[in-house]
């Protein structure tokens, strides 16, 4: 019998710790897909982020390194530097990306590091507890905003994608979705472009995935997945952000 | 040649190809030179957009395995903390320049020792030491930058040059060691550089959550520290063997102790000095056997009073332990140093 | 040759720590132990400069100046400021065009020298500092003469190798005060 459906090889043979309806576990899949259809697991190497996806260093088939919270681009950048033909991703959430991490995240964009992001956005603090995030919504409630994230005086969420895509050192910036089997087909793509926008060594990269985080949010995984595309999708809308890459997507 | 960027020639010479910095007054000489040299070498310099950004940069290249530095002054590393803990935690091997000038907050820009509590206590949040070489001349920061990358990759941690804005900007004669063909690194099997389908994979990693893991990672490196400690405290010993009062000093300040120890003897007093070269491991032996035979001690700092510490700590009570110091960028002078040897002289006789 | 301890002192940009450094080289082309360490910080940029340099047979201590054997001083600040701290029997070269006091104390040397004048008249632009440094050479023997026209061709930049010559007429016009 053929099979038509397997663990990709990528990803360890190991139980995450995400939360039942987390995003992460597809997100992760779609990463690890990638870089088995790219065949470059063998000198991949991940950087992983403060946050939820802390652990994903032993999820990765491929060498991993923790950092500290928003140095994720950094230390990709020491990586890279001294492995120039090696293929080095971030994995990050947005706090990580967004809030601690802005300077870090700004400027390996800028300086058209070579590179791949894969940013998580799922408007909130999962790791903590459901704090407010850089990304969450205008009035949405979260631990840290009881009354709803009111913008006068914790200002307004970042849009990513678009202030990045502002940069001359970015090379592809998209955001992509996984909120249906169609939109995980697209963001499957989005990621496998970014890294071979990498392995040309066209410049930055990065993908903006719209999660759900449905423990924090306090709803099913299904009414996650709706609160996404009512709320979310609205300010955070899916596309191409910036793509020099030439080649077809 | 220059202080800083004898630091730079000798990093170069040790090896180092991944330099990564911010500018800040007084080291900066450190990263200009790189920025010369690296490119012509196929080395990489690169100006961060942050000290954390720098230090981080300096851990990812470290994972990679190859040698990494950063360099800085005082607020830069304060900065560089966080990272420093992490490599630290990573048993990542690295080196870190500091070119003390004073503080506390944006502080001066003159020469100080005001960080020798950060640089032997708390470079960074938990239980973790960074080697700490302190060179006193410009030779001694060539000589000593090749130590402390060696010391790095052997004890996978990392390694601090401590020195300040006076060695940093003086210029004084040097002379390199033979240039090998090619610096031979160790072999580095823990290195996150991929795995090419020959090994499992690699985690370069600080994070324990279950607390037995942790402890027994930190108690791993404490064996580690104890070897570290028995076997490279540094010092120099100058005129200590029959020496009634001895002086401690380091870095720069033990040049001006020189000086004066050297009027002294002229005058007929016995002053001698000991100048550790490894802050940490402290070198405790030299001070303890010194405390034998000498009659009293006095430690001189261009701070507060901050390594006297450890020479109290070495003496154990056993002898009494002076301290003179200037601080905020104040530079002892030798006459000063020389009056407080009289007064203690006149007390011991 | 006893220990130098030299003190030079000006404003920035009259060329005080090109100065040090060509009295810091010369005294390595005599195989001696040399240090230079200047000011350094805003003041270099239009303020005070001022840069200490120790020759010596024996390794040298501090290298901090503070009791100069000679001083040379470019403006009245740099003379009000060290002419004091300058050791009994020692040296002060002064920069007479700059500075228009006579200094009072009878157990030092002090040579007066329109440097800035005479480099402006012997189309020695920019080189009072070397025309002072080699009153400086004349009266103290920091160096032999020759370990200093080494130094000045070390120190001059290859892209300014013109500039060569007039420091060493400088150094020679220097001499003659």
């Amino acid at each position: 019998m053929a099979v038509v459906f397997e663990r990709p090889k990528a990803l360890l043979d190991v139980p995450t710790h995400y939360c039942p309806g987390c995003t992460h576990g597809i997100i992760h899949r779609l990463v690890a897909e990638a870089i088995d259809a790219l065949g470059v697991e063998d000198r991949a190497v991940g950087v992983a982020p403060v946050g939820c996806a802390v652990m994903a260093y032993d999820y990765f088939a491929c060498d991993m390194v923790e950092a500290a919270h928003g140095r994720a681009p950094a230390v990709a950048t020491g990586l890279k530097r001294s492995l120039p033909d090696n293929v080095i991703f971030t994995y990050q959430g947005d706090g990580d990306l967004a809030a601690i991490g802005t300077a870090e995240t700004v400027h390996s964009a800028t300086r058209g590091e070579n590179i791949t992001v894969i940013f998580v956005n799922n408007a909130i603090y999962g790791m903590t507890g459901g704090q407010m995030a850089p990304t969450s919504l205008p009035g949405q409630v979260t631990q840290t905003t009881p009354y709803g994230r009111d913008v006068k005086t914790a200002g307004y969420p970042v849009r990513v994608c678009e202030m990045l895509s502002t940069l001359s050192g970015v090379a592809y910036a998209e955001r992509v979705t996984v909120d249906t089997p169609a939109h995980v087909r697209q963001a499957g793509a989005a990621i496998k472009k970014a890294f071979q926008t990498q392995i040309d060594k066209k410049g930055f990269s990065i993908v903006e995935v719209v999660s759900s985080c449905p423990t924090n949010w306090g709803l099913t995984p299904a009414e996650a997945l709706q609160w996404l595309r009512d709320n979310m999708l609205p300010y955070y809308p899916l596309g191409v952000y910036k793509d020099t890459t030439g080649g077809d997507k | 040649m220059k202080g800083n960027e004898a630091l730079a020639e000798a990093a170069i010479r040790s090896g180092c190809r991944h330099f990564f910095g911010y500018p800040i007054t007084p080291q900066t000489e450190v990263a200009a030179y790189m920025a010369k040299k690296m490119p012509k070498i196929g080395g990489t310099y690169l100006q961060a957009e942050s000290e954390i950004a720098a230090i981080n940069m300096v851990y990812g290249a470290a994972s990679a395995g190859v040698r990494a530095m950063t360099s800085s002054s005082s607020p830069g590393i304060s900065l560089k903390s966080e990272g420093i803990s992490y490599i630290a935690g990573a048993d990542l091997p690295c080196l870190i320049i500091n070119v003390q000038r004073g503080g506390p907050g944006l502080g001066g820009i003159q020469p100080s020792q005001a960080d020798y509590w950060q640089a032997t206590r708390a470079t960074g949040h938990g239980d973790f030491h960074v080697l700490v070489f302190a060179p006193s001349t410009i030779q001694e920061m060539v000589d000593l930058v090749g130590l402390a990358f060696e010391k790095a990759d052997a004890y996978r941690m990392p390694a601090m040059i401590l020195a300040d804005g006076m060695l940093g900007q003086m210029m004084e004669p040097v002379s390199f060691p033979e240039e090998a063909a090619e610096v031979k690194l160790p072999e580095k099997p823990w290195a996150t550089n991929g795995h090419k389908g020959k090994r499992p994979h690699n985690i370069v990693n600080s994070l324990y959550l279950k607390p037995d893991q942790l402890e027994k990672t930190i108690v791993d490196r404490f064996q580690r520290y104890e070897t570290i400690k028995a076997t490279e405290a540094r010092a120099e010993e100058y005129l200590v063997e029959d020496a009634e009062i001895v002086l401690v000093a380091y870095g720069a300040t033990a040049r001006i102790v020189k000086s004066a120890v050297n009027t002294a003897r002229e005058m007929g007093i016995k002053a001698g000095m000991i100048r550790p070269i490894t802050l940490w491991p402290y070198p405790v032996k030299n001070i303890q056997k010194a405390a034998e035979t000498a009659k009293h001690f006095l430690c001189v700092e261009m701070s507060m009073g901050q390594m006297v510490d450890d020479v109290r700590l070495a003496v154990n009570g056993k002898r009494p332990v002076s301290f003179f110091g200037h601080t905020g960028g104040v530079i002892p002078a030798p006459g000063e140093v020389l009056e407080q040897i009289k007064e203690i002289a006149g007390g011991v006789r | 040759m006893a220990l130098q301890n030299i003190l030079l002192a000006g404003f920035g940009g009259q060329g005080i720590l090109f100065a040090g450094k060509v009295a810091a080289y010369s005294g390595l082309m005599d195989g001696k132990e040399v240090s230079w360490l200047p000011s350094y910080g805003p003041e270099m940029r239009g303020g005070t400069a001022n840069c200490s340099v120790c020759i010596s047979d024996d390794p040298i201590g501090s290298p901090l100046v503070l009791a100069p054997g000679a001083l040379l001083a470019m403006n009245i600040q740099s003379y009000d400021k060290f002419i004091d701290a300058v050791v009994p029997g020692g040296i002060a070269v002064i920069d007479s065009t700059l500075v228009d006091k006579k200094c009072s104390r009878t157990d030092i040397t002090c040579v007066y020298v329109p440097a800035t004048a005479l480099a402006n008249e012997k189309e020695l632009s920019g080189l009072a500092n070397i025309i002072l440094l080699g009153t400086l050479l004349k009266h103290t023997g920091f160096a032999t003469e020759e370990a200093v026209e080494k130094a000045i061709s070390k120190c001059v930049p290859p892209k300014k190798q013109h500039l060569l010559e007039p420091n060493m007429r400088a150094v020679r016009l220097g001499m003659e005060y």
